[in-house]
């Protein structure tokens, strides 16, 4: 188990470097990110010569990347154009994302996992097919769509929630944006949960367990339930880092300060301090998301765990 | 049950979910009305940090505007340039010019405000090494090359036409005749700063302090400000409100969103996909007035196929071909104006502003447009390409209804097209380093309501913002007329005549003005926008 967890932190130091190298590339592709700041006027050329110094912009590329990550090293991500430290930044962003992420990942669990056990134990019931139809509608609907529907309706002709969050981000503004983000995972995990559930239903050890008289929910919980979540549970890990970064179309929509905005600001203004550290982060998120899933399925499943 | 147990644990956190977002949606903004009541309004997150000679953008101009009062101050209805804190400024020869403060004036600090506080100012904001992205501003001041070179490093520190006289007054020498100067001095990045800007740099970045009505109570980067009203304020434009809470939004739908729902007070920017709801909407609390700032087309003079005699004739037909009426009627729900002159609306008629004075050339007429660019010798090329930035401010829809409204006068499918390009950055860096060999989207948004203003940045010979590269000496040498011209009358049909020259060059052609458009909720009145399209703060009246 040791040596299989050193071997998979391992792996991730070439992970990690690939990765913001690829996006460091990318943003540098975009162009000169100085000729922006000035508006629809030039900037003067003293004026963004020194600019270009100061952020390390007139340098070759790969030079720019060793600086980078040099200083990424110390603990530096720089400083985004609005003269803030891009550490500032992830300070405050942070924070707000994930417990967006929380939000989402426990309406996942929760909801999606109890539909998921309801409906694949009643395959073919009038309950059955109307998860399976209620699903199917969540999956096709973008989220900007159930984003923006929610927030009209609850927001500004009920009036029950307010339709923007505000800078704080407290854990109750987050909830409706929090269903929004996890609304299309949900119905994912809902359904990969039923399939799952229904598969191992008609197994042997569910037999055994029946006919050795246990309780139907001890058979349920402990002998179908545990052996059926590990293809959900690998579903929701990798979702973690998904739902991190691609919140940025709800992020947008509910007016949450978060990743997805700090990020989508770093694009707008090609500010590539701010986006390859965002970026970096996630990336480390992502991989720790994976280790943490392959490290459960030791869990939930023993035969896995020396392999 | 404990198969069941989970169902009711769902059933559970919906429900708590759901009582939590009611205890959340309940209390709305609101609080006290009167002259306390805090108007919550919504913003942007600025670009820079917020220096007056470092800020270009209006989310940053905005706070500026309400901390700040410089040596002028531009009526908010008229934009006359008035006296602020400037007893006087006389000059003889319009070049040398004698600024005397007025006294009794402090910073919220309670420091006084000298000559000292707008030599520092000025010197710091022109000196290279600061940053200062308005640095431009301090160019017509004599030694700005000096301290601001184009290459290499600053030869002095502080400008050599600018000289304090005694505690009260100082003087400024300028590299050129300037009668209209004294009326830039209302730009914010003129403003007064207080020691504590240059003493602790980084805690008056954090939290600024300036000398205007409002001073800052609490700063959250990227998020939210919150201004007071500053009781011991000395001018006679005090707030008529409590404070302003300016918020941060993500997307100004999101911001107009919460302006129906009454979660805020005021919108500055209407998203132009709610124009078509506003009216039913908000009714007359909507603002569609006039903003000093119009849009062209601009196009590479740098290119010889565009500098030839044929391609005025080309450029004239062009502009005759867009269908301004219908473009700014259908595409922007009238928040434009068909432009008929290279200014705006805001100057007024004593100040410049001469509707028509581009005459037929910028008129719809379809069948003389076809003859004059095919006269010309056609579109260079054999197509128009007109490159924008696709990434905010909706471009894409007039540039193709621009494209389509040229298509259809020539009678060809493909005589016009659309270049889009990702980031506007990317744009500006193609405009800057004269990539582009087409025309593009173009837009001027004045520094100060001046005439001169709209055209010597833009259409001088080497100007900071002629990215087209024209240059014409006739328009150059009436430039430099305008300017030497005491008598303002004069200066303005001076500049006029200038304007003139364009119509017979079109080297730019001028499509719309721009309007500012604001919405505000039922707990506030007296709502209105400068010629900046900036809302005037410290008028409004809570309910």
């Amino acid at each position: 188990m040791g040596r299989y967890v050193i071997r998979r932190l391992l792996q991730m130091i070439p992970v990690f470097f690939g990765t913001t190298l690829l996006i460091f590339l990318m943003v540098n592709v975009m162009g000169d990110p100085i000729a922006g700041l000035c508006g629809d006027r030039q900037c003067d050329p003293a004026t963004a010569a020194q600019l270009r110094s100061e952020f390390g912009l007139d340098k070759p590329v790969w030079q720019q990347y060793l600086t980078y990550m040099g200083n990424v090293f110390t603990g530096d991500f720089g400083t985004a154009f609005n003269g803030q430290k891009v550490t500032e930044l992830m300070a405050t962003a942070f924070p707000i994302t994930i417990r967006l992420t929380l939000v989402a990942i426990f309406f996942e669990i929760v909801i999606g996992i109890s539909l998921g056990v309801v409906t694949g134990l009643r395959r073919g019931r009038p309950i059955d097919t109307t998860v399976l139809i209620l699903t199917l509608v969540v999956i096709s609907i973008p989220t900007f769509v159930t984003g923006l529907l929610l927030q009209l309706l609850l927001g500004v002709e009920w009036g029950v929630i307010k339709p923007s969050v505000s800078s704080e981000a407290p854990l109750n503004e987050l909830i409706i944006p929090g269903l929004v983000v996890a609304s299309v995972s949900l119905a994912y995990v809902t359904r990969l949960t039923r399939t799952s559930i229904a598969e191992n239903a008609r197994a042997d050890y569910v037999r055994t367990a029946t006919a050795k008289g246990l309780p139907r929910r001890r058979v349920v919980v402990r002998h179908l339930l545990r052996n059926s979540l590990i293809p959900v549970v690998t579903f929701i890990g990798t979702d973690v880092g998904a739902l991190m970064g691609g919140a940025i179309v709800t992020e947008r929509i509910f007016n949450i300060h978060g990743v997805g905005y700090q990020l989508y600001q770093g694009i707008l203004r090609q500010n590539s301090q701010t986006v390859v550290g965002f970026v970096t982060v996630l990336v480390l998120v992502f991989l720790a998301a994976n280790l943490i899933v392959d490290l459960l399925y030791a869990v939930l499943d023993p035969r896995i765990r020396y392999a | 049950m404990r198969g069941a147990t989970q169902v009711k644990w769902a059933a559970c956190a919906v429900a708590v979910a759901l009582a939590a977002t009611a205890c959340g949606g309940g209390d709305s903004g609101g609080g006290g009305g009167g002259a306390d009541g805090i108007v919550s309004s919504s913003w942007g997150d600025p670009q820079n940090p917020l220096e007056p000679a470092n800020t270009n953008e209006v989310q940053g101009g905005k706070v500026l505007d309400m901390i700040f009062r410089g040596l002028k101050k531009y009526d908010p209805k008229t934009g006359e340039a008035t006296n602020m804190l400037a007893e006087k400024i006389e000059t003889k020869d319009n070049q040398n010019f004698t600024i005397t403060v007025k006294d009794g004036w402090t910073f919220s600090n309670g420091e006084k405000i000298t000559a000292k506080s707008f030599v520092d100012a000025w010197n710091y904001g022109a000196l290279l090494k600061n940053n200062q992205k308005n640095a431009y501003f301090f160019g017509y001041i004599d030694g700005y090359d000096k301290v601001h070179p184009e290459t290499g490093t600053a030869s002095a520190t502080t400008l050599s036409g600018l000289k304090q006289v005694n505690d009260m007054t100082f003087s400024v020498k300028l590299t050129q005749k300037f009668s209209l100067w004294p009326d830039t001095l209302g730009y914010p990045a003129f403003a007064p700063l207080p020691k504590a800007f240059f003493t602790d740099h980084a805690a008056w970045v954090s939290k600024p302090i300036g000398n205007g009505p409002y001073t800052i109570d609490k700063y959250t980067k990227g998020s939210s400000m919150d201004l007071r009203k500053w009781d011991d304020y000395p001018g006679d434009d005090k707030a008529q409100n409590g404070g302003i809470d300016l918020k941060v939004y993500t997307d100004n739908n999101t911001a107009y969103t919460d302006l129906t729902a009454g979660n805020l007070d005021l919108v500055d920017d209407v998203p132009a996909s709610q124009l078509k709801n506003v009216k039913s909407d908000l009714g007359d609390r909507y603002i569609n007035t006039p903003a000093g700032i119009i849009q062209t087309l601009a196009f590479p003079f740098y290119d010889p196929q565009w500098n030839t005699a044929g391609a005025i004739k080309v450029r004239q037909g062009l502009s005759m071909a867009i269908n301004r009426e219908q473009i700014t009627n259908q595409i922007f729900q009238k928040t434009r104006t068909p432009a008929s002159d290279w200014t705006s609306p805001v100057l007024g008629e004593d100040g410049g502003f001469k509707k028509g004075l581009c005459g037929k050339e910028c008129t719809y007429n379809a069948a003389e447009a076809k003859k004059m660019i095919q006269d010309g010798g056609g579109i260079p090329g054999g197509q128009l390409k007109i490159s924008y930035n696709a990434d905010t401010g909706s471009h894409k829809e007039w540039v193709d209804a621009v494209c389509n409204s040229i298509n259809k006068v020539m009678g060809n499918n493909k005589a016009c097209v659309g270049a889009p390009v990702g980031t506007f950055a990317d744009f500006r860096s193609q405009v800057s380093q004269q990539k582009l060999h087409g025309a593009w989207r173009a837009g001027w948004q004045m520094d100060y309501p001046l005439i001169q203003n709209f055209l010597q940045p833009v259409y001088y010979s080497n100007a900071s913002s002629n990215d087209g590269k024209w240059n014409n000496k006739q328009f150059d040498s009436l430039v430099n007329k305008a300017n030497a011209e005491s008598d303002k009358a004069k200066a303005v049909s001076t500049f006029q005549d200038a304007e003139k020259v364009m119509v017979q060059q079109m080297p730019v052609i001028p499509l719309w003005y721009q309007n500012g458009s604001a919405g505000y909720s039922e707990n506030v009145t007296n709502v209105s926008l400068n010629q900046f399209s900036v809302p005037v703060y410290e008028q409004i009246k809570v309910k």
